[in-house]
């Protein structure tokens, strides 16, 4: 298959390019960039006039729910998701059932997504087994199986000589241990950010200083042992210091936010509302602040989606007994492109924080569109909008605080391995 | 945002919680409440203002003194009442609390009277309510987890408003374990709302929630300093779950410093009253002295609980 993209603004962060090319694509890869390659003819030419041309996005956390949770969604909605929302490869959390603790799931998991012809799914391997936080599962097996890293998603490694292990072991091969920073104890029971609207709602409350014990925690041990870390899920400001001192002290550590926390603060749980339920909990506006400033200044290394689907039943409950999270992977883009109208930053910078910066924490040659690159493309309009409704979500999870929303950004073709794997007409 | 406690006329359609109610809905349910008081005086303690409505009371939560108060509120208004004790979390086991509703709604039920473990309970039920066109049916908040109480607070103003009459002029102190006290957010919204200048809450700082200020109260941590010249004491109950999870290390150690006793209590002024939403656990919170004493009127607001709480849903019922 050969494509040809005609007459749309090329955004490609990574080479700095921001202007009107033509997009050449044969076998797969990038072909040609502004001019086509000699004896170039294309089997379909795509007319992206008024539209962006950009990388596909890269999401670094995408809950598929396979294995186990297929009710809440399953490997083919979600990957329609993904590719409806313009994202290409997507990072899973090893919280499954049975999580993602065994090579053979991982062989599993990889091969059904392939054979769904769909965005590259990048699996993160179990840091211990069964997230119990007790014994070290077989990393460098489970690498071989296709994890990228090593994960705990949402659960917590307690005992402080198990964590220090774990990360030594896999700093023994080079693998990067992806943590989420939340001291269990301080966290327990806690629904929403300890501050003024759960004292006023009268919800048991999760300190700030969860996240910044944790991460002291964590920091001090990728001193000790080297381990390479991505901080997933900064929340707070206090936690987002500690980042950028670990970082000006030359750490290897890199960090994420979610797009919920990039645009809403506590605030938004309004009289209770189970869909802004989250972990870590949506904190305070002076927080938010932060989180904007540092993902816009590079301390925030990538924005993500955290795409959690939760059926109904599960949503359906006082705030404090609803299953947290929220689908996301089809807000992953519009989120952005509502950042950047809302701070005037260049489309090229903010584009940055879900593809080429997003494949740097990865490690993984993608997010760039560079003759030789994989044609994993996204074409969106920029002026197009929606309103965000269980209608227009693909994702079978329809539980997101954006619900009723009018966002910015329609996503009109998504290429992957250079196929047309996902188009929308006007 | 739009307020689920009022229809689009501004009128009260359920009862959650005091917060973000205006001024005048609240005056109108102490005005209308002092009429009530009188009918328990009768010999025939009966009204016909809810003749052949239901009410279900729908506890999700062990209590008697509440059920009773809001069963026999009903009753003096001449209502069906039907009582559930459901008693356990509606997540835990069993039929979803939604279910549980719609199966009662089902029935025709006219008013909920809930009480749940879980804070916003209530504020779910009547959102779901809404959501599938039952504006006729009713919700009052019989206490969520640590949110509201909102008869509580009410009544608690029904009586501060009996014996101080002015609420603009006077220094009201809150006592004890604010932290998991759904009474206390209610007393401090409604105190708000009506005026009161001064609002203090006292109590260590283990059981003082996180930015409590923000509320519009002033905190302190020592009890005497706390209760200086104030004309209203709130006592609130310590449960004794709480001496677990190391947020008290006794009982006795809370008494000492915190519960209340006429030594104490004469740091306030000569006529302030002692006020306590029961139940009482004597010699820890309250020393029977004060309990018992001439500042107390613990009792009178058991009375004015059920005029209060007649007036609640006579309100409701006509709207």
């Amino acid at each position: 298959m050969k494509i040809h993209i005609k007459n749309g603004r090329l955004i490609d962060p990574a080479n700095g390019t921001d202007a009107q090319r033509e997009v050449f694509i044969a076998a797969g890869r990038i072909v040609g960039v502004g001019a086509a390659p000699q004896g170039f003819a294309a089997n379909r030419v795509i007319d992206a006039t008024g539209l962006v041309v950009c990388p596909g996005l890269i999401d670094l956390s995408a809950r598929l729910r396979e294995p186990g949770y297929e009710y809440k969604a399953t490997l083919e909605s979600e990957m329609a998701a993904a590719v409806a929302g313009g994202v290409t490869s997507l990072v899973c959390p090893p919280d499954t059932d049975p999580v993602l603790d065994e090579p053979g799931l991982v062989e599993m998991l990889k091969h059904r997504a392939r054979n769904l012809a769909s965005a590259h799914v990048y699996p993160l391997g179990a840091l211990t087994v069964g997230l119990a936080g007790e014994r070290l599962t077989e990393m460098a097996e489970l690498y071989e199986a296709g994890c990228i890293a090593f994960s705990q998603a949402n659960a917590q490694v307690t005992d402080t000589r198990v964590l220090l292990r774990a990360l030594q072991y896999a700093a023994t091969f080079g693998f990067k241990v992806w943590l989420q920073p939340e001291d269990p104890y301080l966290a327990r029971d806690g629904v929403a950010h300890e501050g003024e609207v759960a004292t006023r709602l009268g919800l048991p409350g999760i300190p700030v200083c969860a996240e910044t014990i944790a991460l002291s925690r964590l920091l001090v041990l990728v001193r000790e042992t080297g381990v390479a870390l991505h901080v997933r899920r900064i929340s707070s400001a206090a936690g987002l210091e500690g980042i950028a001192r670990a970082k000006d002290a030359g750490l290897p550590v890199t960090c994420d936010i979610s797009i919920n926390h990039l645009h809403l603060c506590e605030q938004d749980i309004g009289y209770f509302n189970p869909q802004a339920r989250l972990i870590p909990p949506l904190r305070t506006s002076a927080d938010r602040e932060a989180l904007r400033r540092g993902l816009a200044d590079g301390t925030v290394d990538a924005l993500c989606s955290d795409h959690t689907p939760v059926d109904d039943d599960a949503k359906q409950l006082p705030f404090g007994e609803a299953e947290p999270g929220a689908t996301g992977l089809e807000l992953l883009l519009p989120l952005t492109l509502k950042w950047a109208d809302e701070t005037q930053l260049p489309l090229g910078r903010t584009l940055a924080r879900v593809t080429s910066d997003a494949a740097r924490v990865l490690g993984i040659q993608a997010g760039h569109l560079a003759v030789g690159a994989t044609a994993d493309v996204c074409i969106f309009d920029p002026r197009g909008s929606f309103k965000v409704s269980p209608a227009v979500l693909r994702s079978q999870g329809k539980n997101t605080p954006f619900l009723g929303a009018e966002l910015p950004g329609r996503v009109r073709y998504t290429l992957i391995d250079g196929h047309i794997a996902f188009e929308n007409g006007r | 945002m739009h307020n689920p406690q009022l229809n689009r006329n501004g009128a009260l359609q359920h009862l959650l919680t005091i917060d973000g109610l205006p001024r005048e809905i609240l005056s109108d349910i102490l005005d209308t409440a002092a009429p009530f008081t009188e009918v328990a005086e009768r010999e025939v303690k009966k009204l016909p203002l809810l003749r052949g409505k239901s009410v279900f009371n729908l506890f999700f939560e062990n209590s008697t003194r509440t059920r009773t108060t809001f069963e026999i509120a009903a009753k003096r208004l001449s209502a069906d009442v039907i009582n559930l004790n459901i008693g356990t979390s509606s997540a835990s086991k069993g039929e979803s609390l939604l279910d549980t509703v719609d199966n009662l709604c089902a029935m025709q039920a006219d008013m909920f009277v809930v009480r749940h473990a879980v804070s916003g309970a209530p504020f779910l039920i009547a959102q779901h309510l809404a959501a599938n066109g039952r504006d006729h049916i009713h919700v009052i908040n019989a206490g969520d987890g640590r949110h509201a109480h909102p008869t509580q607070g009410l009544l608690d103003m029904y009586t501060i408003r009996h014996y101080k009459k002015d609420f603009t002029r006077l220094i009201v102190a809150i006592v004890g374990d604010v932290l998991h006290s759904r009474v206390a957010r209610s007393q401090i919204g409604a105190l708000t709302t009506l005026g009161v200048p001064e609002i203090r809450v006292i109590g260590p700082k283990t059981l003082i929630p996180a930015d409590v200020d923000r509320l519009g109260v002033r905190v302190f941590h020592d009890m005497r300093a706390g209760l200086k010249d104030v004309d209203v004491v709130m006592m609130l109950r310590l449960q004794s779950e709480r001496m677990q999870g190391a947020l008290l290390p006794s009982p006795q150690e809370f008494f000492k410093y915190y519960g209340l006793t006429a030594d104490k209590l004469c740091c306030a002024r000569p006529d302030a009253i002692v006020m306590h939403p029961g139940p009482m656990n004597r010699g820890v919170e309250i020393d029977s002295a004060v309990a018992d004493g001439q500042h107390a009127v613990i009792l009178p607001q058991v009375t004015f609980g059920i005029a209060v709480r007649m007036a609640v849903m006579s309100m409701l019922a006509g709207t």
